[in-house]
């Protein structure tokens, strides 16, 4: 007996000592990142003075939180894919840091109203030495659309804006010839849309537009074998090991290979956020976090603490909102909507909660959106209703009157299962329990169930968000159209639907803009279909050393024209 | 004993057919598809879609297409990864497990059986209390903890090993640490008892008195004898671990079945979930199937026809 209470103490004697030396790691490697970080404020000197040195090994070291479904641009859907698919190819045009389209595979083009004429440039190759022709362009494109793909490009509507797309894709019409895009010849391609499309060359650069290798033609599992694909992009898909990991190396066929400066891109496939920065800190991976993977809210005090110089935030044009079911009890009342909205303080959760320095939203459009001549956002401010707990009260009191309730009904919020929503749910919850006095229970569902409820009008209120599909106000005011499939509130409102309707024809910017506008007012303002919560930031770490990334409005990351610095 | 593995098949294939529609239903009923996605593509694709992967079918329609294609060894292609085969899936995930998995086998069992024998050894002496403090730690502690414990000293800290991957033998380390904590724990416990109570036999004794060297006792009456419960332990263990931990795979980003199944059910992968559903059924059917055997074979007293509650 006296022996087990000896060892016991042993035992803890080994465990208090094994975290006094874990303890003293700790300091030594904050130290350490101490010195990395004098090192880099140096090699920023350096870069100042003069140019920094490349370090001799130009291996970038990512990791995707999930594996893209699919390397075939045709087929693509996701985040992940854009991020690997933008390596691997080029566009018509490519997007820079500002959100402007510039020139790619097309060296210049021609604007005629509806009518745009590609300049192909005449030294693009395919990674097998190929040239890359207005051919690729109009086969890939044929592919997209056509009605007899398998499986059906889902991304296919993403090519509506040319000429008669619509009508193929759908079978109305049989014969390819009559879509709005023609090869002139091997260098020219001409394309005809259906009506005015401000954002149109930007499109150009996202992947359904993708040119593709005609060799694809027989060949349904060209792109899941890395020894298969031929690209026309900056680098080549080297390796795949299903699950594990991706690796692209230079494409030495590359017209313009020599602003590429990084040799190979290794990417893991882990899906931890914790494991990905544990990683990050063990220097194994060059940049975490957004928008490939994601550092926990928890993580971040921490980070701001530790690695200071190495934590960036990007304001992203997506917004997190609640949508209430405009069809359900109670909520089938605007001034219930009002109150519930005015309600909760939005910077108490961006500063207490979610911690990515978030912006606080009142509007539905996020910034980053291009407006006329600025950001719509800063055009328009997005003042249509103040966090008012009085008034609130006052609102909802009216409310219920307005619909005969003495009690409201009960009120269940839903969301898809995460740590990050939950939080924020309860936070929400438990300030409409302090401000109007409501109880809302919350209720968490799994990913796919819960978009199955939410599309069915099966809750009465559900986090939401939305993200843009390309840079114009158009891409978040269309979704809460009466016909939309992506309405899922309920929400059907002549008068917005003309407006939008409108704005798709007009061709004066600031007309259609003064449509987004007003509509924005007849969605939030009058209605308050949504209730904005916050505005997306992009939370990553990078080290000091990487440079040249480009991380554009969406958050969409191009790692093309990076590069290591000496360190 | 051919009668009794003609039975034992037969139970096995009914089995499999059980196992098959009871998940093929109850996959179904689950709401959502693998078409659900946030942004809602526009209804004619979504139609040529369903329509294309067969989904636009009545349930039993697709049950029966699904068998007969399953009976003819064709497994389909995943509705999520683009023209990916299944068996191509679930080839390259299991890969990774199974080499993880019996790198683990082979680590739990010899750390398992050297501790056991040491604490049976050294009975009621210090090496024996420190071994069976660790088993019970091994035992309690769950393997998430562990492993992120382990990813915390000796990859956060520590710096020397790496935290994720799969891509040599470094990266090996610390996932099966994790992944053996709790056999070796278990194992060390089973072969302790039983050494014990071999080393109170009484044909030890008489070998002792016939003046036989202690090693040649230990090796040739001892061990051997002491084992046979481990031999039991194995068999499930070695189905259990090389169908993959999802949550060790999780943490330390190895890209096995363990992961991908619980990816093809969160995406609603029909194929991808049938098959790797179908294909740990059979594993785990023949995992017991030679364990049985196996005990026939090492042990004559277990009789054929008691095998049968298995």
């Amino acid at each position: 007996m006296k022996k087990s209470k000896s060892l016991l103490l042993l035992l803890t004697l080994v465990l208090a000592v094994g975290t006094l030396l874990s303890a003293c790691g700790s300091n030594e490697k904050n130290n350490a990142n101490g010195g990395n970080n004098a090192t880099s404020n140096s090699g920023d000197n350096a870069a100042n003075s003069g140019e920094a040195k490349l370090a001799a090994d130009q291996t970038l070291r990512i990791n995707l939180s999930a594996e893209p479904p699919t390397f075939d641009p045709a087929q693509a859907q996701d985040s992940q894919a854009n991020t690997v698919l933008k390596l691997m190819y080029e566009g018509l045009t490519r997007m820079d840091e500002a959100g402007e389209a510039q020139p790619a595979a097309a060296e210049k083009w021609d604007i005629d109203g509806t009518k745009y004429t590609f300049h192909l440039r005449k030294d693009a190759k395919w990674s097998n030495g190929d040239p890359v022709t207005a051919n690729d362009f109009l086969f890939a494109w044929e592919r997209v659309l056509s009605p007899n793909t398998t499986p059906a490009p889902p991304y296919a509507y993403q090519l509506y804006y040319l000429k008669n797309a619509q009508e193929y894709n759908e079978g109305k019409i049989t014969d390819f010839s009559q879509v709005g895009v023609k090869a002139v010849d091997d260098y020219t391609l001409e394309v005809e849309l259906t009506g005015p499309t401000p954002y149109f060359l930007g499109l150009t650069s996202f992947y359904t537009f993708f040119p593709v290798h005609q060799s694809v033609k027989n060949d349904d599992k060209w792109a899941v074998e890395a020894s298969k694909m031929i690209v026309n992009g900056a680098f080549t898909l080297t390796e795949w090991t299903k699950g594990q990991t991706i690796d692209v190396t230079k494409n030495e066929n590359y017209w313009d290979k020599d602003s590429i400066k990084l040799s190979k891109i290794t990417m893991s496939l882990v899906n931890s956020g914790a494991t990905e920065l544990t990683s990050y800190k063990n220097g194994e991976l060059d940049r975490a976090g957004h928008p490939n993977g994601e550092i926990p809210t928890d993580q971040i005090p921490i980070l701001q603490k530790e690695l200071k110089d190495e934590l960036h935030v990007k304001g992203t044009a997506s917004t997190y909102y609640y949508e209430f079911n405009v069809t359900a009890k109670p909520f089938d009342n605007a001034k219930i909507r009002k109150a519930f909205a005015m309600s909760i303080d939005r910077q108490a959760i961006v500063d207490k909660v979610t911690l990515g320095g978030q912006i606080p939203a009142f509007g539905f459009i996020p910034p980053g959106i291009k407006g006329v001549s600025e950001e719509f956002r800063t055009e328009n401010k997005d003042d249509y209703f103040t966090e008012n707990v009085e008034e609130a009260k006052k609102l909802l009191e009216e409310g219920m009157q307005e619909a005969g309730y003495t009690k409201l009904p009960e009120i269940t919020l839903i969301y898809n299962s995460s740590e990050a929503h939950k939080k924020i749910a309860l936070a929400a919850a438990d300030m409409w329990k302090k401000n109007l006095g409501v109880d809302v229970k919350t209720e968490n569902q799994e990913w796919a169930v819960f978009l199955e409820n939410r599309r069915s009008l099966n809750y009465q209120i559900a986090r939401a968000a939305w993200s843009a599909d390309y840079n114009d106000p158009m891409t978040f005011i269309d979704m809460w159209t009466s016909n939309s499939g992506n309405n899922d509130s309920g929400f059907k409102n002549e008068e917005y639907d003309k407006l939008v309707n409108e704005a798709k024809s007009l061709e004066d910017n600031a007309k259609r803009n003064e449509n987004f506008k007003k509509a924005e007012e007849i969605l939030i303002k009058e209605n308050q279909v949504l209730l904005p919560v916050y505005y997306y930031t992009n939370v990553s770490v990078e080290k000091p050393y990487l440079k040249g990334i480009v991380l554009d409005f969406s958050g969409a990351i191009d790692y093309t024209r990076a590069y290591l610095e000496d360190h | 004993m051919v009668r009794y593995i003609a039975n034992k098949l037969l139970f096995m294939l009914i089995s499999l057919f059980i196992l098959i529609s009871a998940t093929f239903f109850l996959m179904k009923a689950i709401p959502g598809s693998p078409l659900t996605s946030e942004k809602q593509v526009p209804p004619a694709i979504q139609e040529r879609l369903e329509e294309q992967l067969g989904l636009d079918k009545p349930v039993y329609q697709q049950y029966f297409k699904y068998l007969g294609d399953v009976v003819q060894g064709d497994f389909g292609i995943s509705m999520k990864k683009i023209n990916q085969d299944v068996s191509n899936i679930i080839g390259q995930t299991f890969s990774a497990s199974l080499k993880l998995g019996l790198v683990a086998i082979v680590v739990a069992v010899i750390v398992g059986v050297l501790l056991g024998m040491l604490a049976a050894l050294y009975h009621r002496k210090l090496i024996d209390n420190v071994a069976m403090v660790l088993a019970v730690l091994g035992i309690a502690v769950p393997s998430f903890v562990v492993a992120s414990l382990l990813q915390y000293v000796f990859s956060s800290q520590l710096h020397w090993l790496p935290t994720m991957g799969f891509k040599g033998p470094m990266y090996y380390v610390l996932p099966v640490a994790a992944l053996t904590a709790q056999p070796i724990a278990f194992i060390a416990r089973l072969t302790r008892s039983s050494m014990l109570e071999v080393l109170h036999a009484d044909y030890i004794k008489t070998a002792k008195a016939k003046g036989l060297s202690w090693l040649a006792i230990l090796w040739r009456h001892v061990i051997r004898n002491g084992i046979m419960p481990v031999i039991t332990y194995v068999g499930p263990m070695t189905a259990n671990i090389v169908t993959g931990s999802v949550v060790i795979e999780q943490i330390f980003g190895i890209g096995g079945i363990g992961k991908q199944f619980v990816e093809a059910i969160s995406t609603r992968d029909y194929p991808v979930i049938m098959g790797i559903t179908i294909f740990y059924g059979i594993l785990l059917m023949l995992a017991r199937f030679l364990t049985d055997i196996a005990y026939m074979i090492v042990d004559p007293r277990v009789k054929v026809n008691k095998g049968k509650e298995g």
